[in-house]
Formats: C-alpha cells, structure tokens, sequence
C-alpha cells in the first residue's frame, strides 16, 4: 500500500472512531454537556486532560523547536509539565470543591461581582480562539501535506468532525473521544520515536537512548567508536558554527520568566481547568492531576529525544550532500533523499546554491535575507543549476545555503529516518488527533462562556435548561465556524499569538483563582482591579514587541531582557501586587463568601 | 469539624503545599535553569546527559510526576487524620449521578 493509501485508511478509521463515540455519548442535559455530569473517573480524565492539552503545537511543533533550540528549547518542557504541579496542589481540588460549570462561574461567585465575571469571559473566549487558530491551521497543513487536499478544504473536514462531537457530545462527548485521542495520539508519537532510537542508539527506549551512545545502525554511521550522542551534536555543532547543542543562548532571565509563565499559564488555562470539574470528587480531582502528567510526561519526555536524534540525523544526510539524485551525481559522495525534494515542494525547505558546488552547506546563521518583510523563502516558477527551487530572497553572507521550517520536523521524522508507510500515516492521525481533541475542548469553554456566564447567569436568568442547552450548543457550532475560518485565515504568525494565550492566562485568571481560594480577604475591589491591571500590562507589552517594534534590534529594548513569551509571569506580578494593594481600600468579602472559601478548602461536605 | 479544627487542617495543608512548591521550585528553576552550568560539569551516572541538561530536559519533569503522586497520598493521608475526607454516601460525590 502507498503511503497516502495507508494514511487515508488510518486517518479514515480514526475519523470514524470518534464519531462513533460521539453519538454513543450524547449529552442530554447541561450539567453532561458542561461537565459530562461530573462522572469521569480520574484515570479517564487524566487520558483525556492530556489529550485536551497536547495540541497541535505539542505534538507537531515542540520536538522541532527544541531541535534547533537545544537547551533553550528546555522552557517548553518545564513549563508546560510544571504547570500540572501548580494545577494539583492550588487550583483543581479546591475548584472540584466549588463544582460549578466553568471558570467564571469561580470568579464571578467568589467576587460577587458581575464585572469580574464579564472580564474573566472576554479571557476565556480570546485566549480559546488564538489557541484554537493553531489547531485549525495545523489540522489544515496535516491534510494538505499527505493526503494532497488543500489546507482549506483540510480545515473544513476538521470543522465537520469537531462539529460533530463539540456540538453533539458536549463535554461527555468531548471527553470519550479525548480518551481515544490519547491513546492515538501517544502512540502515534512513541514509534517513530522508538524506530529512531534504535537506528541510532539501539535502544528501544527514545528516554534512554537520549543519554546514550550511537551505537545503532545508523548511529555508527554518523559518528565512528560509539560516542555519546549528545557529545556528537555538540561536536557537529560545533564544526558548522553553530552553539552546542546543550547549552543554551537565551539569558537567564529570559528562560526563567518564559518556564514560569509557561508553568503559571498552563495553569490558568480554561480549557485544562474545567477538566477537573469533571471528576466526581475532590479527591479525584487531585488523582488525575497526576495521571494528566503521568501520560504528558510519557509525551513530553520523547520529544526532546526525538528532538535530538532529529537533529543528528538531519545533520548527517543534508550536510555535503549532492542536490541531484544518486543516479546524476558523479563523483563519490553522498546525494539527497527523496523526502528533501517531497518538501521542497511544499516550501518549506529551500536551498541556494552559493557556492555552486551542486551540495549542501549547512552553516550557522540564515541561508537568505527578508524578501518583502517575510523571511520565509518567495519562490519563483524558475530552477537552479541543480534543479532546486529558486527564490526571491537575496543571499545573506552567511556560509549557510539551507532553510528548514522547524514545523516539519515531526512530521518528516519518519522520512527522514527512512520508516514504513504505515508510520507516515499513523503519524498524520496522530497529529489530527493532537490538534482535535484540543481544539474541541476550547470550542467547550466558548460554547459554555456564552450559554452559562453571558445567558444563563447574565443576560437571561429566567432561560430554562432546554433552551441553555440549545444556547449552548448553538455557541459550539458559531464558535467552530469562526474557528475555522481563523484557520483558514491565520491572523498573523500563529506562534506569536500562541504567546498571548499563556500570558493572558497567566496575568489573569491564576492569580484571580489563587487569592480567591489563599485568601479569605481578598474582595472584588481588589481581585477585579488586578485581572485588569495584569491584562492590561502583558497585553500592551505583547502588542508593542510582537507587532509595533518588530525591528531586529529589538530585543535590546526588552524590560529586563524579558521577551514578550516571558512577560506573563511579570504580568502575574502585576496582577497580585494591584490587588494585595488595592484590597484595602473596598468592602470585605460578605459573611456568605467567606462561608464559601471555607466550604471548598474542605473536601467535606 | 469545628473551628479549631479546620484551622490546623488548613494550616497543616499549607505545609504541604509550600513542602511541594518547594521541590518543584529547585528541580525546575534551581537544578534545570540558575545551576544548569555549574551541574553539567558532571554527567548522570551511566549516561550521556550532562547533569544539569538532563534536568532541564528529562530529571525535573519526571520529579514533577512523583511530586503530583506524593501529594495525592499526603493529601489524602490528610484528610483522614482531620476526619473531613468525603464519604461514599456525600451529596457532594453523586450531585449529579453518574453518567
């Protein structure tokens, strides 16, 4: 079978999987379709939690960063698993113990306050649709690449499935269908990861393999006697200029505020928060905290491996090689695989031949300047001596003659390591299944921000349960619609917007949850003011760094050296300094409150 | 559970809390970033990983997961030393069925 057979087939069946779970769990009232009537067991939840979360971004995107990043991509790792521990012992038992349906439900209930809650709903929808964007978009770029539909017509595929069980299931249908992503997902990942290990180390085990020495097939043909691999990148590194891999050029301060604005926001995330309103009781709660980190860290631990072995293993087969194909390259030495040219066709590989020695140089440093304010290869219709791509992008000085967008990494690891077919395949449903099942739980949080905070508990007090139901399952299906077409139409570099989704939940809600439940004085005055203050704040700075001062030397202007990535955890600061300040001079919290805060620090009763 | 009693239940929580914060705070930002360079002069045993990059990319979220575990069971072991753990027949454990 070919490798599009083989994908069609597996990404069909995937398909049909969930919506089969989909119908089987429909949820018939609002309490299943905003908390799949809390009872999912934690084991459930956990699988389901760490599907909601590893997006896109996680399953595609992170190994390839990291790849090029080497130890400055270590703030993706920490940070998105740190912020579980944040999650387990702050925020999940005691909002289980809250029970109500979503995250402004918390803040609206514990401030009294009608402005708290219509603040804490306007960052619940927009840190869902930039997150959400992503998802579509990379819904989109899986179907264009191996099945050879367009990316709109893949988003709009991806829209039907969503729409399906979002609108349907609710959250008892998001959550089965999460739990079957999971699965897939995981192991989707896990055997490429497992295929390369052995290639190159033979160690089954990417973890350990990681620390281990090229001993493998592959391996003893990258490097001779068997080092350590990580000492071999660090010397490949080396030779093309590059810094080594483990060791990082981000400042200290930089690393530190992404980890822990990654961390904080990871925590504040609506869609990762009102999984833990799901679970029976509060004890559950905390159970499958740990078991949502038990099965990312299976994730989150492979990827930097992957990471790693990408990276040797790109090295080898680019570097020195011949562009031309085996049979036109005379002389001795190695030439290109076929999945260069694959993704060169895609654009997003380049080459320019400086030199005009018909090979490969990597180098350091960009391969070609900005051509109309994008720094992405503009190719044109015309071929280079070697028949590679040419481009409007003027050479830089640099030695370097390659472009690799770090998206593609994932995806052509099992190419690029010379896998079966059916990988190829298992790793598209993979990354669909990533992309969905994060998707369908934000489309949640927007569906139930607009039927519950803005009707139910706004608007419409007198609406009765059918008619919320219907609301909100109106809301998922405009919400996926518009979801759509923002993948459709990015709005911007996806990744930068990524950003402002972890600092607004950073600067808002963690430390709004936090003081609600710490500190049994905290009033509207004071927590309403700080989500304010920290939004207003981390929002300015992302505005001013990401889309008006974009020129290059723009990082010498940070504050502190901090990088707009970084910025929410100064946003958070910000947050709980107007409010422990500001606290005093507003009215205590009524006698009802402070009975509320002292009924969910217990889990009885 | 009365007054006094919630108090030291909560405070002794507290412990707990800043007791796992503490861990999380020197695996992450102390092992895998500030002492990330002084740990990479040794290697952990056996293996290729400079120290304080393994941390960074492997040692502090594996510690991440046994810290979640250790609280689960201190939280729980809580609990039922201050009696307020929840009971099979809590209104608060079947609010809405199972379903």
């Amino acid at each position: 079978m070919s490798t599009q057979a083989w994908t069609f087939t597996i990404v069909g069946l995937t398909f049909a999987l969930y919506v089969a779970i989909a119908i089987r769990a429909r949820a018939t009232s609002t309490g299943e379709f905003y908390v799949a009537g809390k009872g999912v067991p934690p084991l459930a939840n956990g699988m389901a939690t760490a599907a909601d979360w590893m997006s896109a971004a996680s399953f595609l995107g992170m190994a390839g960063l990291i790849s090029f990043m080497g130890y400055d991509g270590s703030v993706y790792l920490m940070g998105w698993t740190g912020g579980y521990v944040l999650l387990a012992v702050l925020l999940a038992p005691y909002l289980r113990k809250f029970g109500k349906f979503t995250v402004p439900d918390f803040i609206g209930d514990r401030y009294e306050s009608k402005i708290g809650r219509r603040v804490a709903v306007f960052c619940a929808i927009f840190i869902c649709f930039t997150y959400v964007a992503g998802q579509m978009r990379g819904v989109g770029v899986v179907f264009s690449r191996f099945l050879e539909v367009s990316v709109e017509k893949g988003v709009l595929i991806g829209m039907a499935i969503v729409f399906v069980y979002a609108v349907l299931g609710g959250m008892k249908g998001i959550t089965w269908t999460q739990v079957a992503q999971y699965c897939i997902l995981i192991f989707a990942f896990l055997v490429p990861a497992i295929f390369i290990s052995i290639q190159l180390t033979g160690n089954p085990i990417p973890q350990v393999g990681f620390g281990s020495r090229l001993d493998g097939e592959v391996g003893r043909e990258i490097a001779s006697g068997a080092p350590w691999l990580l000492d071999t990148l660090n010397q490949l590194h080396d030779e093309l200029g590059f810094k080594p891999y483990t060791d990082g050029s981000k400042s200290l301060t930089d690393v530190f505020c992404i980890t822990l604005a990654l961390m904080v926001g990871t925590a504040g995330l609506p869609h990762v928060i009102v999984r833990f309103y799901t679970v029976p009781r509060v004890k559950d709660a905390r159970t499958s905290a740990f078991w949502a980190l038990f099965f990312i860290a299976i994730l989150y631990t492979a990827a930097p491996a992957v990471a790693a072995f990408a990276r040797a293993n790109l090295i080898h087969t680019v570097d020195g090689a011949h562009y031309a194909p085996a049979t036109r390259v005379n002389d001795q030495g190695k030439s290109l695989p076929d999945w260069f040219r694959t993704w060169e066709e895609t654009g997003l590989i380049a080459w320019i031949d400086k030199n005009g020695d018909g090979k490969v140089r990597y180098h350091e440093g960009a391969a070609f300047g900005a051509f109309e304010g994008s720094s992405k290869p503009a190719f044109s219709d015309k071929r280079g001596a070697s028949g590679e791509r040419m481009f409007f992008n003027p050479p830089s000085d640099s030695p370097n003659e390659l472009y690799v967008d770090k998206d593609i990494m994932v995806l052509a690891n099992p190419e690029i390591a010379g896998l079966p077919a059916w990988v190829i395949g298992l790793v598209a449903a993979g990354a669909l299944a990533a992309a969905l099942s994060t998707a369908a739980g934000l489309l949640l949080v927007v569906s139930t921000a607009i039927s519950h905070d803005l009707l139910k508990r706004g608007a419409m007090p007198n609406i009765s349960e059918r008619g919320e139901l219907m609301a909100a399952r109106i809301a998922a299906a405009v919400a996926v619609v518009i979801a759509g077409i923002m993948g459709i139409y990015p709005p911007g570099f996806v990744a930068q917007v990524v950003a402002f989704a972890f600092g607004l939940a950073a600067s808002s809600f963690f430390p709004a949850i936090v003081m609600g439940i710490f500190s049994k004085r905290m009033n509207q005055l004071g927590a309403v003011s700080g989500m304010v203050a920290g939004i207003a704040f981390t929002t300015s700075y992302i505005i001013w760094f990401k889309f008006i001062d974009t020129a290059p030397d723009a990082p010498s202007r940070w504050w502190f050296g901090i990088s707009p990535e970084g910025i929410g955890s100064v946003g958070m600061l910000v947050n709980f300094a107007v409010a422990l300040g500001l606290r005093r001079f507003g009215a205590p919290p009524s006698p009802a409150t402070q009975e509320l805060v002292e009924h969910i620090r217990v889990p009885e009763g | 559970m009365n007054g006094p009693d919630r108090a030291s239940y909560w405070r002794a929580n507290l412990r707990l809390i800043f007791s796992v914060l503490c861990i999380w705070f020197l695996v992450s930002f102390g092992a895998g970033i500030w002492g990330r360079e002084f740990l990479d002069q040794w290697r952990l045993p056996g293996t290729g990983f400079p120290l304080g990059f393994w941390f960074a990319q492997q040692g502090s979220i594996l510690v991440f997961v046994c810290l979640i575990a250790f609280y689960v069971r201190a939280a729980g072991r809580l609990d039922k030393r201050f009696g307020v753990e929840e009971k099979a027949d809590d209104p608060n454990a079947q609010q809405d069925g199972k379903a």
